[in-house]
């Protein structure tokens, strides 16, 4: 097999572990709140922008500065939620999605007009490990990493504690859980900090290989949606799957063809799988 | 009866007047701002023409772009002239529409998963403009081939003969809203939005309902991105194509009130002369200070007012003040 293929399929593979790590947040809100953040991916931005800052500026270690961001980045889905989310609870689900989708466009907006267009980087790299002839970036390996180590968690979470069961259950059965005791308000505020956090994540795995710059949710927000509802939307076994399938046909794709192609080909195989499997990749 | 008639189309035949008269009493800056007003309106309310029978599409960006590029693509490589470059710009458009929608109206894609389905096209588009660029220019956008004034290729460096072109399509595309809104397909599309299987069950024909409202609406956005092309002499694949213009598309024709016919066109107004106002009033220093307090709005018309500008203006001249 070319070696060249092989880099491809493994980097692929890595990619593959930063979507399903996006993923994760996203279809967590969607399951329990039943809500899409289009502005996902600006939340993750914010979480880049607040590591630059801390790291880059202030000159905090890189951890305390990472873990500040999580917490921050929690609390902007807190603040979302309460601010955005909540009001319009009970309207049509797709104004919730154009309330957020608006959210994008404000935080786009303010980066630009605090931060500027430039794009930063932390001035951390870290080093390229040769793997025979084949080139792997330890950054994505830790990337990758975190992403299973974060879905473990987020699955125990879900299926080992109270909190955690008490979420699942609302996303079953909204009313009823009320009855049940278990305050829905409080659940969805927790479930966005959550939601908020995985974004924080994901943001101080991203910083180590990306330049921040106020668009950058753009090259990350519509394909983590795709994956999102590739996987069946708040399916999470799903969108790891569909996060891996999806990243094989950027690589491979880009391989062949160009960058540009192969985000068409997966958008285009999004499109087709729609009308195929629309409750998603693993939906019986 | 007659007189309530004269008492509503008064005011329109005053509108037009006065609109038919900007270009002779104002500055080539102001029409500028107008034609854009326009042309941006026509394709707000082309998209509400989807947006207010609940097919809230993220994929208009894909027609917009279409329409913007076919005919410089044509005129550049091939020579043809925009009269037919345009037409054909607007069949591809309506080909994808009817390539997208029939199996989404078929597999009753709707909600949310339409959405995102049509945000895919919308990416895909702007992907492939930026991947063809040998010949669109890739991110750096194109030029149409320069002529000076002409009819032939449509182009005209004097500001007022656009501005005639696109008041005059700016009424044809309030027209085709209101026949849409008069046309017996409007009782059918609204039961359709407030209920899918119900319609489907007294004998509406879902499938023709919505792919008839679609077609048009996506073949209006990518003639209205056509003119935008024409009248800017560039296109670049940001601006007229892709998730960002999708979302701008909905947002203004939300802001301004999808459910009347002169809310997209408010809209319009709404994004194109606030960024402006509030560049000149504070300067170029605050970059992003327009787009940030724009993005706020819109988040607060979405959630406040969900029936835009219009509607509220609507909501209180239909209640009389209350009296003591």
């Amino acid at each position: 097999m070319d070696i060249f293929l092989l880099e491809a399929i493994i980097n692929g593979i890595l990619l593959g572990g930063v979507l399903a790590l996006l993923a994760l947040g996203l279809n967590l809100i969607f399951g329990v709140i039943d809500v899409v953040w289009i502005c996902y991916a600006e939340l993750v931005m914010c979480g880049m922008y607040m590591i630059f800052w801390l790291h880059g500026f202030f000159g905090w270690p890189i951890l305390i500065a990472s873990f500040a961001a999580i917490l921050g980045v929690a609390g902007l889905g807190m603040l979302l939620h309460l601010l955005v989310i909540s009001p319009i609870l009970g309207s049509a689900p797709i104004n919730q999605l154009l309330a957020t989708g608006g959210m994008l466009f404000f935080l786009q907006s303010l980066a630009t007009l605090l931060f500027g267009t430039d794009f930063r980087n932390i001035g951390l790299r870290l080093p390229i490990i040769e793997f025979g002839d084949i080139f792997i970036s330890y950054s994505r390996l830790l990337a990758f990493g975190a992403a299973l180590i974060g879905a473990v968690a987020l699955y125990l979470f879900l299926s080992r504690t109270y909190l955690g069961i008490a979420m699942r259950a609302i996303a079953q059965d909204r009313e009823v859980m009320g009855l049940m005791g278990v305050d829905q308000r409080r659940i969805y505020l927790i479930t966005s900090a959550v939601g908020g956090a995985l974004a924080g994540l994901a943001a101080c795995l991203l910083v180590l290989q990306y330049d921040v710059h106020p668009f950058i949710g753009l090259s990350f927000g519509p394909i983590t949606f795709m994956i999102c509802v590739l996987g069946g939307l708040g399916n999470m076994i799903g969108g790891f799957v569909a996060a891996f399938v999806m990243s094989q046909i950027i690589a491979i794709g880009g391989y062949y063809f160009s960058i540009e192609i192969s985000y068409v080909l997966a958008f285009v195989f999004f499109i087709v799988l729609m009308f195929i499997r629309p409750q998603g990749l693993l939906a019986r | 009866m007659m007189h309530e008639a004269n008492r509503r189309i008064a005011p329109l035949i005053l509108a037009a007047f006065g609109l038919a008269v900007v270009p002779f009493v104002t500055s080539d800056y102001v029409l500028h701002i107008a034609i854009q007003i326009l042309l941006w309106g026509f394709v707000y309310t082309a998209w509400s023409l989807m947006g207010k029978f609940g097919l809230v599409s993220l994929g208009h960006g894909a027609f917009l772009g279409i329409g913007a590029y076919v005919s410089p693509l044509l005129w550049n490589y091939a020579g043809l002239t925009p009269w037919l470059g345009i037409p054909i710009g607007v069949l591809m458009a309506v080909l994808l529409a009817l390539i997208i929608g029939y199996p989404c109206f078929r597999l009753r894609v709707i909600g949310h998963y339409f959405a995102l389905v049509t945000l895919a096209l919308s990416q895909v588009a702007l992907l492939t403009i930026v991947a063809a660029r040998d010949i669109t220019g890739g991110s750096l956008g194109m030029t149409p081939r320069a002529v000076g004034h002409s009819w032939y290729a449509l182009q005209f460096p004097e500001k007022p003969y656009f501005y005639a072109i696109a008041l005059v399509v700016w009424v044809f595309g309030i027209g085709v809203w209101h026949f849409v809104d008069l046309g017996t397909g409007r009782a059918a599309l609204d039961a359709i939005a407030e209920d899918e299987g119900a319609a489907a069950a007294i004998g509406i024909n879902v499938m023709r309902e919505k792919l008839r409202v679609t077609v048009a609406s996506a073949a209006l956005t990518a003639f209205g991105g056509a003119l935008l092309s024409q009248y800017f002499m560039y296109v670049n694949p940001d601006t007229l194509s892709g998730i960002g213009v999708s979302l701008q598309i909905v947002f203004a024709a939300i802001a301004g009130g999808m459910y009347s016919a002169f809310g997209p066109t408010a809209g319009g107004l709404f994004t194109i002369a606030l960024p402006e106002i509030l560049r000149i009033s504070m300067g170029t220093n605050f970059v992003g200070a327009a787009n940030t307090i724009y993005g706020a709005l819109l988040v607060i018309f979405i959630i406040f007012m969900p029936r835009g500008i219009i509607g509220l203006v609507e909501r209180r001249l239909a209640a009389p003040p209350a009296r003591i």
